[in-house]
């Protein structure tokens, strides 16, 4: 699976605003929201979701990087986005160390396989050490884009 | 010298290795002195990294081989292959809920 086959490139965001992790998850969503991906209807339960999976234990892996997803019935399909942040959320993280890469996941009940797919892809990606720093310097929306674009094409992972 | 054992292994949890149990694993794995290793097909990755786990992909049913190397090796593969191999009992109560 590609960063294309989930990633809403609408709802993509740079420079995230928020510095704490419930700001931040609702901003993620929000963003799916207005890039078409969710209905306005049901971002409150998605957040809800999100943040009691969370409280299971951090989706921050470490590196910076952090994977907030939940199961939703609202999808159909496994939708997500991507939000960097230049300060750095705090977000309990396993090696403690604030988050700056976020990959939120929102996958339907039946597809585990879809979402296991997603991660492996992500954390494929994101053991590169260029990818990951390329993706913290992203200023705009387009550098995201075009980073994401170049690895899918493998220009990071070989 | 040291000891270096391996075993394989399949996934046995509905869902695969998805980040709960791999952070499981990692926690797990990292307990050991030994250096530990999870290898599948031609991946093979350090098996106290939650990232490295996540690279595997591995559903349910996914053959994988787990080599432990070092002076609690034997000890570190049957605790580990264990965890794998029950898929996950201590994540189940949340597992078979709603979440991933």
């Amino acid at each position: 699976m590609k960063f294309c086959d989930f990633v809403s490139t609408d709802a993509i965001q740079s420079e995230m605003a928020s510095a704490e992790k419930e700001g931040a998850i609702r901003e993620l969503v929000g963003n799916l929201v207005n890039a078409g991906q969710i209905n306005a209807d049901d971002a409150e339960s998605i957040v809800a979701a999100i943040m009691k999976r969370e409280e299971l234990g951090s989706t921050g892996i470490g590196r910076g990087i952090a994977v907030p997803h939940t199961k939703h019935p609202c999808v159909d399909k496994l939708v997500g986005t991507v939000g960097v942040s230049q300060e750095g959320v705090e977000f309990q993280s396993l090696d403690g160390e604030p988050v700056q890469l976020f990959f939120l996941l929102v996958s339907p009940p039946d597809r585990p396989g879809d979402h296991l797919r997603a991660l492996e892809n992500i954390s494929r990606q994101l053991r590169d050490d260029m990818f990951c720093k390329f993706l913290k310097q992203s200023k705009t929306k387009k550098d995201i884009q075009t980073l994401l674009e170049e690895a899918d094409n493998n220009q990071f992972v070989s | 010298m040291s000891a270096s054992e391996s075993r394989s292994i399949t996934v046995a949890n509905e869902q695969g290795l998805h980040m709960r149990p791999a952070y499981l694993f990692a926690e797990t794995a990292a307990k050991f002195q030994s250096e530990i290793e999870v290898a599948k097909d031609d991946l093979r990755i350090d098996g106290k990294s939650v990232l490295s786990i996540l690279t595997l992909g591995a559903a349910k049913g996914a053959q994988l081989e787990l080599i432990a190397t070092g002076p609690d090796a034997v000890e570190a593969v049957n605790t580990l292959a264990e965890l794998m191999e029950t898929g996950f009992p201590e994540s189940k109560g949340s597992e078979t809920q709603d979440k991933v």
